[in-house]
């Protein structure tokens, strides 16, 4: 039974509130499911306007070399996470993992090179363990610093840069995963061209103590209205992203997660840092040879949502167990119901039908690239 | 005569048929509806059997019969648009029409004002 009374708060909680939010238990804080407009209301006013959600429950962690060389802290995250981190310009972000000596996923995440440091976005669920990791290895050649005093707030959709451009008026030549410096109302922030709906938009880390100002400040604008987390769920399905604990997890590789594309070649093998993170020899291998199961897009022939958890089938009557649903939903821009599953690879050609069971059920989809929404970035 | 269940169902009775829905509280509860799946007509529930489901964006939720009886009609209309249920669901968004075992077991159903006790 949850307690709400024990269940942390971000520093827009009483905005939420008074707004009229459903809040639920989320990762351990109070968090808005939605608002009075509803799911579908919030997840179409992302697509077609702007959105504000509030994701301050994420962690945010500083992380800077002892030596004082950028460099070194590239190469310590580095022996963390299978991604090109020393490649990565001032300036610039990239999404990668934490992966542990089986070669399976921690945590996903996003890493800044901000010129005299990296600032990394971890998932609220993890952001503890994400710290305690961090500290543990790179702690002696690195000050990790958790920023406890932060809040974090997305502005997402085709209106956002619109948006924001009446605050600040230089981030119209900012491109997708670019990350800044700016002010908005005088109140320092660090801005990333970046986001989880699939659209263009921005992340923007503010101090905890202006959160509720600048959110105020943004929500006045006529294009924007609040997001909750069901429409934010709704959106990084259609967008094919994974969430961590659901798609992506402590028994899933990167290469079953099909996410081979966060491993630049410089950390493959034959590149010029092969190697050197958590579970390399099995990551390495199947960069190489292929991983036996894959995560794909699912797309049911009917109406009903197929939801994570749902077993999948390679027949109608159910015989053959082949794996598992880990995210579903309704797409409001897909028109429908949208998965997410793990599948063997030979069947991970799109176009495969295969089955789900529902209620009792076996209810036929198809195997669908990814994502079921064009994405907008501003590359 | 209108009923009203503990699990947030409706009941508008005309002698031994009653035609069934969610309430509003019971709507606003759900959310956005997505998908609602109705029973066959001519198929037979006992009081609180498992009738029909519906899912939200976020979740399947099950609507039990509220008294025992046989379907004679499901409507369709939600069906194709299970947004309906939400814009008016003690009017066009009704579910089934059961024709019932026992009339007389609707008195013991709530009336509107119990109803209103009950989610106030």
């Amino acid at each position: 039974m949850d307690d709400t009374a024990t269940l942390k708060q971000t520093p827009l909680h009483a905005l939420h509130v008074s707004l009229g939010a459903r809040m639920v238990p989320f990762a351990g804080y109070d968090m808005p499911v939605q608002y009075p407009a509803g799911v579908m209301k919030e997840h179409l006013q992302t697509r077609n306007a702007c959105g504000l959600f509030d994701v301050s429950h994420m962690g945010q962690v500083l992380v800077r070399a002892r030596s004082g060389n950028n460099d070194d802290a590239a190469l310590a995250l580095e022996s963390l996470v299978p991604a090109d981190i020393l490649g990565l310009k001032p300036g610039r972000q990239r999404y990668g993992f934490f992966t542990d000596d089986d070669g399976c996923i921690l945590d996903d995440l996003m890493i800044a090179n901000r010129g005299d440091h990296f600032f990394v976005v971890v998932n609220a669920g993890c952001k503890d363990a994400d710290f305690a990791h961090l500290e543990k290895h790179l702690g002696k050649s690195c000050e990790i610093t958790p920023l406890n005093d932060r809040a974090l707030l997305a502005l997402q959709g085709p209106r956002a840069e619109g948006v924001l451009a009446e605050f600040w008026a230089d981030i119209s030549d900012m491109k997708f995963m670019d990350v800044r410096d700016i002010e908005i109302h005088d109140v320092a922030c660090i801005v990333s061209r970046s986001g989880y709906s699939g659209e263009d938009g921005f992340e923007i880390s503010v101090p905890a103590d202006r959160a509720e100002t600048i959110a105020k400040a943004l929500l006045e604008h006529p294009d924007v209205e609040p997001i909750g987390l069901g429409a934010r769920d709704s959106l990084r399905l259609e967008a094919g992203l994974c969430l961590y604990g659901n798609d992506i997890d402590t028994t899933t590789t990167p290469v079953e997660a099909a996410l081979e594309w966060a491993m630049q070649k410089a950390r493959r093998n034959g590149g010029a840092r092969a190697g050197g993170f958590p579970g390399a020899e099995r990551i390495l291998s199947e960069l190489d040879a292929g991983a036996p199961r894959r995560r794909v897009g699912l797309k049911p022939d009917g109406k009903a949502p197929v939801r994570s958890h749902a077993k999948l089938f390679a027949d109608a009557e159910g015989a053959e167990e082949i794996g598992e649903v880990t995210s579903g939903t309704f797409g409001p821009n897909a028109e429908g119901p949208v998965a997410m599953g793990y599948v063997p690879t030979a069947l991970s050609v799109v176009g495969t039908q295969i089955f789900a069971e529902v209620r009792g059920k076996f209810l036929p989809m198809t195997v669908t690239a990814l994502p079921f929404v064009t994405p907008t970035y501003k590359r | 005569m209108l009923k009203f269940t503990q699990e947030h169902e409706w009941l508008q009775i005309d002698g031994d048929i009653a035609t069934v829905g969610i309430t509003t509280h019971a709507a606003e509860q759900l959310g956005d509806l997505v998908f609602v799946e109705l029973p066959d007509t001519g198929a037979t529930f006992d009081k609180n059997d498992n009738a029909a489901t519906v899912e939200s964006v976020k979740a399947a939720s099950d609507v039990y019969c509220p008294l025992a009886g046989e379907i004679v009609e499901s409507n369709p209309a939600i069906v194709a648009d299970p947004a309906l249920v939400n814009s008016d669901p003690m009017g066009a968004g009704w579910f089934f029409k059961l024709k019932l075992a026992n009339p007389a077991d609707a008195e013991a159903l709530l009336d509107e004002a119990a109803y209103k006790e009950l989610i106030a």
